[in-house]
């Protein structure tokens, strides 16, 4: 069970993703050579560096087909430290590709809203900026543990900086305790991948290579599955690790939340769907019903501690905790609909929650207060921020027609099928609580601060400038058009959510054992030599269903003229198994 | 079957006209904004009009999927958009466009000096479309589209007046209930979806009605489980018992509003849906016992906190509380023509008494509040003729429009077998008269007697508000006469009990009994004002009295304290949890543990090079032991 087929691994090397990794690196090398004090130009040239990067995004979507049997597109893979049996490693399926371009489009977003918000150590934060784009790409793209570990620590860098440099009052606490945070699940993670590298006796870090042997022995997985777990939890954040992410993003600048919120906590949740759970698929499996318990634990307990905030910025925070809940809750779940839906609520949540920020941003440069007791009645000072900020809460409500329906209608009716979790349906009943509790703390907020008597403290603000238009925009747009259109970005999601459910169901032995059958022979003998050399030969693979993304493939629709249907028979126990 | 994409229309023209104002509203003279927002709905009237000849004429149902537009496809789901116009979406498109047309009329005259005259008409134009997908949407998604959207302009509308913190609260009080019942109805589509799962593994479903209903023998054993999760969501939408206590404060929003969503429309989408989902309910009768219960029960337990209201849209909202269990009552007992047949005139004549409460208040210039009326019926005689005309319709005088269609629900239900059953009827029978007691009790208050100070000055509404009174008066009168037409819908819901008119003496003398007995002591009690009998009874009875005006305090209960409870839960789980057992314990503690070991790890880098060299001399004394003992 192998995505990486020979057909992929023949296919030639794309620089395109190299490109697209190392092209904000460069930009941010070259903003070093400007004056600090030319900020218009700093502004400028950032805003073009982060515009051409979304271009090359464009065309990477456009011209996504993968190799034959696999998801993956644009491979780069070259030797690179033949010693350690590191490879540099790129490449994107459908999901890495739709998080890439939410990271591409986020970006010239905030540093567009950045032109008025930040006035002080411009080129700095340009800098940061830049360079946290290159660590987030590099990560979505790395398909070796080692580029990807390098990438995930590049990420902290700016991030912290962010923070501490640029933050509010409490600055320096937030952005210490996420460091912390942070470099504990890290440490964890780069001990669970030695671990790996000598347990397959793989002595490689590629995830063509590792992915190409069998599971190592289910007892043995539970060890670098937690420390894996552990790291990306405190990304995702999962209750009750989470308690970093309130500070930070309380504290960040308007721009570091947003790319906080809109693609960094994803990166938890990706390192799950690509390294943890097909890596060690038993203890993935074994650990799913906690795995689930947590995420409804963290949908309802973000939820309601979102309802108790007074800081409109906490309360954003805090519904990411129980957004991110639902997305763990679907990508666990292991049901096609419900990991397709995670897939499309990280987009979702990045889009949403990437606005909710932004328009907290509009609202504290205009106020430099946060606290909800100052706002009131904006909706007569400030129609359009007004009307913009209800679009934006209905989408993070989940109203149908908006993107976040679709994703949140998707993870719950998956988990409710999913069948590796004892009583699912008990707790995807209880997430559903928190769609309820969604609606209040998002009306809650909006209530306080856009309707009722005008507070005396918001009277005179201003409403959106052009260029405050020109960035949000986009995202409302997209709000609509994912609720409405979901299709196309569905259809680029689904491929290769089926592979990453078969992966961690096939490559796990509990299964194999107790099917007969299966097409994964067990002690299958080892066809990739101890060395990682380029020799490598990956298991050929069966081929996996629906490989390519740009065929639309035809579905039959259940008849309902033919009354008799083969449904009214009970389930068969050849069915059951396939299950 | 027909496919028409005309149907489409329907729909579409009210979500155009309501984009129109909310982008050039608010530059655009009111006349422009009022022509665009009542054209379109007017036209959506002539459109269903059109349709309904062909459906009734027996040239089949109409079902139009949106052409290469699959909604959401993924796993085993592959929704589409499809819109159905058959016997039953028919009625309902026409009473839901009939209706919306003349409210919104009426609008153009009530909301004549509002400031936010383009917004009012986007929401409402949003409501329709809304409205309209809930009716016409071909399976449960898209039901649910509808089902959440009119959810949302209820929250739009009931805080139009948003600058008042108690109507922006009402709103949201309204939107946070309907998402209770809306978790329920997203839990039945998971259900379903499950079961569909488990039966067929490999095929896609698109969860039409049609699909629904083929498949019938796969939902049955789950049909109960299924139709009262449904049901929550009804409970939710249609305000029944537990969670009604929406609705009353609902009234915050603009009268017409009250009149369309909050009376003829929305609210009646519960009932619509078991109606539609039939087929399921047939499979439970614990289901459709529990639906006909709640309703019975919800229709007595409104009624008994009307008779003590003292706002006229506060004793309306009950009333629509009560008729609405009703309702439910009918299609609990499987009468489901007869539940929308009564869904059909109750939007008429409620309709029209909530636009005459509109007018009243607009003569009032704002008043609300019975006691300060009095004597108006010679001051707004239009208004005072046509609300007459529609409380004798609700109150069930013979062969007008609500006797027709109450007494087929109570037919139905003296008749029927499920469990309870009889008990229903008992109670249906008794709010019946309390019905005829709080509507004349209304009326006469504030129709009757001498003029009250306030309402000397009190004048007539302009003809775009009365003519629509008029229009819907008439229908309450002649509505009854509908009924045939509307037999088809039981028929094709494959109904238990045909209904007749004639079999059943014995339950329609028993309504006219209560009735009559309910207008008697109205009338002995309030006419010309409230008799010194009544003022007596009121202080002699003064503690029952204040338990139903605050409505037996379940609103108390349910609707205020337990988000509060809710709250302070999430504030006590902030400050307990998150800050102080996770940050300041746990990583406390850590953090303290560290400290300590690099506390002991400084005694040693005191920076003393003697006990450098002394720690030196030993750590080698030691090896060298070590390696020795090795050796031997």
């Amino acid at each position: 069970m192998n995505p990486f087929t020979p057909a992929y691994l023949s296919a030639p090397n794309s620089p395109l993703l190299s490109v697209l990794v190392f092209l904000p690196l460069i930009g941010a090398a070259l903003l070093m050579l400007f004056p600090r004090n030319e900020t218009r130009t700093i502004r400028g040239f950032a805003l073009v560096v982060s515009l051409i990067v979304l271009a090359v995004s464009l065309v990477l979507i456009v011209r996504y087909a993968p190799a034959a049997g696999s998801v993956f597109a644009f491979k780069q893979r070259i030797d690179w430290l033949p010693v350690v049996g590191a490879v540099y490693h790129l490449g994107v399926d459908g999901v890495a590709l739709s998080l890439v371009v939410l990271t591409t489009l986020l970006t010239p977003i905030v540093i567009l809203a950045a032109f008025s918000q930040i006035t002080d150590r411009v080129r700095e934060y340009m800098i940061s900026m830049l360079v946290l784009e290159a660590g987030m790409l590099g990560a979505l793209c790395a398909l070796d543990l080692v580029v990807f570990f390098i990438f995930w620590e590049l990420m902290l860098v700016p991030m912290y900086f962010l923070i501490g440099v640029w933050g509010g009052d409490r600055r320096h606490y937030a952005a210490v305790k996420f460091v912390l945070f942070t470099v504990a699940g890290s440490v964890l993670m780069l001990l669970a991948m030695l671990y790996l590298y000598f347990e397959t006796g793989a002595r490689s870090f590629d995830l063509a290579v590792l992915l190409g042997k069998d599971a190592i022995a289910p007892g043995k997985q539970w060890l670098p599955f937690l420390a894996f777990a552990l790291a990306f939890a405190i990304k995702v954040p999962m209750v009750p690790v989470h308690t970093w992410l309130p500070d930070a993003h309380t504290e960040a600048p308007t721009g570091g939340s947003v790319i906080l919120a809109g693609v960094l906590l994803k990166m938890g949740v990706y390192g799950f769907y690509r390294f943890a759970m097909p890596l060690m698929p038993d203890a993935a499996r074994a650990a799913a019903p906690a795995l689930a318990a947590l995420a409804v634990v963290g949908v309802v307990y973000g939820a309601l501690l979102a309802m108790a905030q007074r800081d409109l910025k906490k309360l954003v925070a805090y519904s990411s905790v129980s957004h991110l809940g639902f997305v763990m809750l679907g990508l666990v779940a292991l049901e096609p609909k419900a990991v397709t839906g995670a897939a499309l609520q990280m987009i979702n949540h990045g889009l949403s929650t990437g606005a909710l920020f932004l328009i907290v941003g509009l609202l504290y440069e205009r106020t430099h207060t946060r606290k909800l007791s100052d706002y009131g009645g904006l909706f007569k000072v400030t129609p359009a921020i007004a009307v913009v900020f209800l679009i934006t809460v209905l989408s993070s409500a989940a109203l149908p027609g908006m993107n976040g329906f679709v994703g949140e209608f998707l993870i719950l009716s998956g988990s409710f099928a999913s069948t590796g979790i004892p009583a699912i349906q008990a707790w995807t009943g209880v997430a559903t609580i928190g769609v309820v509790l969604g609606a209040a703390y998002l009306l809650i907020a909006y209530q306080r601060t856009m309707f009722g008597p005008v507070n005396e403290k918001v009277a005179s603000l201003r409403d959106l400038a052009p260029r405050e238009i020109v960035y949000m925009a986009p995202l409302l747009v997209l709000f609509f058009a994912i609720g409405v259109f979901p299709r196309p970005v569905l259809s680029r999601l689904e491929p290769s959510v089926k592979v990453f459910t078969a992966l961690v169901e096939k490559r796990s032995r509990i299964v194999a054992a107790a099917t007969p059958g299966s097409t994964v022979r067990l002690g299958a003998p080892s066809v990739v030599p101890p060395r990682p050399t380029l020799q490598v030969q990956p298991i050929p693979t069966p081929n996996l269903a629906a490989p390519n993304l740009l065929q639309r493939v035809p579905r039959p629709t259940f008849a309902p003229a033919q009354p008799p249907s083969p449904i009214t028979r009970p389930p068969s126990p050849k069915a059951e198994e396939r299950r | 079957m027909r496919s028409n994409a005309l149907l489409f229309a329907i729909p579409l023209l009210p979500l155009a006209g309501a984009v129109w104002n909310a982008v050039f509203g608010r530059r655009l003279a009111r006349e422009t904004v009022a022509f665009v927002g009542c054209g379109v709905v007017g036209i959506a009237f002539a459109l269903a009009l059109v349709a309904f000849v062909g459906v009734a004429g027996g040239r089949g149902d109409v079902v139009h999927v949106a052409p290469g537009f699959s909604w959401i496809v993924a796993g085993n789901f592959a929704i589409e958009v499809r819109l159905l116009f058959d016997n039953l979406s028919s009625v309902m498109t026409l009473v839901v466009t009939g209706v919306s047309f003349l409210i919104h009329v009426y609008s153009v005259g009530y909301m004549a000096h509002d400031a936010g005259f383009a917004r009012y008409f986007t929401y409402l134009n949003l409501f329709v479309f809304a409205m309209l997908m809930l009716v016409l949407g071909d399976s449960l998604p898209v039901m649910f589209v509808g089902w959440e959207g009119v959810g949302l302009c209820s929250y739009l509308l009931i805080g139009f007046w948003f600058e008042d913190d108690a109507k922006a609260s009402a709103g949201k009080k309204a939107f946070i209930t309907n998402r209770v019942g809306d978790a329920g109805f997203l839990l039945a589509i998971f259900y379903i979806g499950w079961v569909f799962a488990q039966a067929a593994p490999d095929r896609s479903f698109s969860l039409s009605y049609g699909e629904l209903k083929a498949n019938a023998a796969a939902l049955a054993p789950h049909a109960t489980v299924i139709a009262l999760l449904l049901f929550v969501g009804a409970i939710g939408k249609s305000a029944q018992l537990p969670l009604y206590f929406w609705l009353p404060d609902a009234m915050a929003g603009p009268t017409p509003v009250s009149a369309l969503i909050h009376a003829a429309t929305m609210v009646t989408a519960g009932v619509y849906m078991v109606a539609r989902l039939g087929f399921l309910y047939a499979l439970s009768p614990v289901a459709s016992s529990v639906v006909a219960g709640v309703g019975a029960v919800t229709a007595f337990f409104a009624a008994t906190i009307a008779v003590t209201q003292t706002d006229i849209k506060k004793v309306l909202a009950f009333s629509t509380v009560s008729q609405l269990g009703f309702m439910f009552l009918g299609v609990g007992v499987m009468a489901y023509s007869a539940g929308i047949f009564h869904l059909m005139t109750h939007a008429f004549f409620k309709a029209c008494l909530f636009l005459g409460a509109g007018s009243v208040i607009h003569a009032m210039s704002g008043e609300q509040d019975i006691r300060k009326m009095g004597g108006l019926w010679s001051k707004v005689p239009r208004t005072a003729k046509t609300f007459f005309v529609a409380t004798l319709a609700i109150a069930g005088l013979p062969f007008l429009s609500g006797w027709v269609s109450k007494d087929e629900i109570l037919d139905a239900a003296f008749h029927s077998t499920l469990p309870g059953a009889k008990i229903f009827f008992g109670v249906a029978l008794a709010t019946a008269g309390l019905t005829a007691f709080y509507m004349f009790r209304l009326f006469f208050i504030v129709f009757t007697g001498k003029p009250s100070h306030e309402a000397e000055h009190a004048h007539e509404s302009p003809p775009s508000m009365t003519v629509p009174l008029i229009v819907l008066a008439a229908l309450s009168v002649v509505g009854g006469g509908f009924f045939p037409g509307l037999l088809p819908i039981g028929k094709f819901l494959g109904e238990a009990h045909p209904p007749s008119f004639s079999e059943s003496l014995p339950p329609m003398l028993m309504a006219l009994g209560v009735g009559a007995a309910g207008f008697f002591v109205a009338y002995k009690l309030y006419w010309g004002g409230p008799s010194p009998t009544a003022l007596r009874l009121a202080t002699a009875w003064e503690k029952v009295a204040t338990a139903s005006r605050e409505q037996w305090y379940v609103d108390h209960a349910l609707g205020r304290f337990v988000p509060r409870v809710v709250m302070v839960t999430g504030f006590m789980l902030w400050r307990l949890v998150d800050f102080f057992l996770i940050d300041v314990v746990i990583l406390g503690g850590a953090s303290a543990f560290a400290h300590g070991i690099g506390h002991l790890a400084r005694l040693a880098q005191n920076g003393q090079v003697q006990r450098y060299a002394t720690t030196f001399i030993i750590g080698i004394a030691v090896l060298l032991l070590f390696f020795l003992r090795c050796r031997s």
